[in-house]
């Protein structure tokens, strides 16, 4: 069902854990939709110097915020801002396609991270963070399997 | 498998998915194949040839259920053969009401159909079950109305094992005179059947789920019960099942139901035995884990936990590098976004339903297998949990 290098994140998962004194926290998705992660960012100097990852969720859940973590590591915060829930699922050589939607937020989790240390710093942003996007993505596209039988 | 680069055992755990041909079968069929090829209704000597080993295939099917050999029709499989009942009493019986019951926790050849029927215009009820995935018979009493004509309800519960009161349900559904059918895939060959003493007028079987070939299964209906056939063409199974009989499976089906007959008492003895050592190892060694079905009223073949705080797949993924196959009722696995209907209809939370795990024993299982699932599996959930952001060790 996986490729390899999606199969090689999940068993060997990079960046696991939490930083200590965070300088960003971002939680995105919850345990009833089945997949939660939470990520952890140092910041120094306007850049990742450092990043770690929870996740509950499937495989593609697990290796999405592993793949995300090496991504955005080092990247300024500008950088990180553009990586996409899309290029993660490339980075990793794609992800079956019912994985696209449902467990594919680690790029999201980053962005809430980002968005929390600006607020901490008192920075003004407008990044925008839809933690349930992907939910409702997927129901409606369940509802269009369904209405094509 | 070249993806198992860990595993030190192959343990096939997932027997209520699919389960092997049994060499014994796999020999039965063979010469059905190429040899002794002929189409049952054929009036030549290849044509008896065929219609004879379907109709040994039939004696031995309607033996395992306590059956009448002319009660049991052939079909494609379960789902065939649910969609045959149900459809075929509703047409059938159209005139005398519209009204059917079912239960929440169907496998989705029943549900689904009976959620097609409902779209056609049948009031459909679908009753609830307990915590254990019981179906309380007086629920399914309540439920029936003056215009009912069929009840539904599964005898063995896929997911969790639960094995329902349908001599109960039976005895009620006749007391109405509504006719009642069981879907018994995953319990036939592993408890005790006797269509007559349960008070069943259908019972749905499936062959690959008793080391039968894939493709074939069959429906015992009762004397005397009208369906409305739903394939239609020559005069195959009674009128009932048009479609030139697929003959090698027919005869696997029927050597299989009587190997499983022969070995039934034992087998679930043995089975009963490894399933209660699985549980208790699995309670025993790994925290935050609780039992989904009932503890007794269970089949002989089914464990089914909950891992609070992980999901299924990822369980499954690192359980298949370690050579483990089993399965999970989560929204990764169920091709949903939903996790198991089944465990939502008892009652676990989303979470907690995401979290399952099932191991379907079956006949090649041994207590070294099971010694073997004990050793690699909470190493795997210890693991998980330390990444996991939820729980006691997440520390958060």
């Amino acid at each position: 069902m996986y490729n390899d290098k999606v199969m090689d994140h999940f068993f060997n998962p990079r960046n696991v854990g939490e930083v200590e004194n965070p300088d960003g926290v971002g939680q995105v998705g919850n345990p009833i939709c089945g997949d939660m992660m939470r990520i952890t960012l140092k910041i120094k100097d306007n850049r990742i110097e450092d990043i770690k990852f929870r996740t509950f969720g499937c495989g593609a859940a697990i290796a999405t915020s592993s793949m995300v973590t090496e991504l955005v590591k080092g990247l300024t915060l500008e950088e990180a801002l553009e990586v996409s829930n899309k290029h993660v699922a490339e980075a990793l050589g794609g992800l079956p396609p019912q994985k696209l939607h449902c467990s594919n937020l680690a790029a999201d989790a980053v962005r809430a991270a980002i968005k929390d240390y600006y607020e901490k710093q008192g920075i003004g942003t407008d990044i925008e963070i839809d933690e349930d996007h992907h939910h409702d993505r997927g129901h409606e596209e369940e509802e269009n399997i369904a209405h094509n039988e | 498998m070249s993806s198992q680069p860990n595993a030190r055992r192959q343990v096939y755990l997932d027997h209520s998915a699919t389960t092997p041909v049994r060499p014994e079968v796999l020999a039965a069929m063979l010469p059905y194949f190429a040899g002794k090829f002929g189409n049952a209704s054929s009036v030549h000597s290849w044509g008896y040839e065929a219609r004879e080993a379907i109709n040994d295939a039939r004696e031995k099917v309607a033996s395992l259920i306590e059956a009448a050999p002319n009660e049991i029709l052939f079909t494609s499989g379960g789902t065939e053969s649910d969609n045959l009942a149900i459809r075929g009493v509703a047409r059938a019986r159209k005139s005398k009401g519209n009204h059917l019951i079912t239960s929440q926790i169907e496998h989705h050849a029943v549900l689904h159909t009976f959620e097609a029927l409902q779209k056609e215009g049948f009031d459909v009820t679908f009753v609830p079950c307990d915590k254990y995935g019981l179906i309380d018979p007086d629920g399914v009493r309540k439920a029936i109305r003056k215009d009912t004509i069929l009840i539904s309800v599964m005898h063995g519960q896929n997911e969790v094992g639960t094995i329902e009161p349908v001599k109960e349900i039976g005895a009620i559904a006749r007391e109405h005179g509504v006719l009642f059918h069981t879907d018994a895939v995953q319990s036939v060959g592993k408890v005790p059947i006797n269509v007559n003493d349960m008070n069943i007028d259908l019972l749905t079987l499936s062959s690959h789920k008793i080391y039968g070939p894939k493709g074939v299964g069959a429906l015992y209906v009762k004397r005397g019960v009208r369906l409305t056939p739903q394939l239609t063409g020559g005069a195959h199974e009674r009128r009932m099942r048009a479609g030139t009989e697929n003959v090698p499976g027919i005869v696997g089906f029927g050597e299989a139901c009587r190997l499983a007959k022969a070995e039934l008492p034992e087998e679930s003895r043995r089975l009963t035995k490894l399933r209660d050592k699985l549980i208790e190892g699995i309670l025993r060694q790994i925290p935050d884990v609780i039992l989904n079905g009932h503890p007794v009223l269970r089949l002989p073949h089914n464990v089914n936990v909950s891992i609070k705080y992980l999901e299924g797949e990822s369980i499954l993924l690192n359980l298949d590098r370690m050579g483990v196959a089993a399965s999970s009722g989560s929204a990764c696995t169920s091709g949903s976004l939903e996790p198991s209907h089944v465990l939502l209809a008892m009652g676990l939370t989303h979470e907690t339903a995401h979290g399952s795990l099932r191991f379907a024993l079956g006949m090649s299982n041994t207590e070294e297998d099971i010694d073997y699932v004990l050793e690699v599996l909470p190493p795997i959930v210890e693991k998980l949990r330390a990444m996991s952001p939820i729980g006691p060790g997440s520390g958060l």
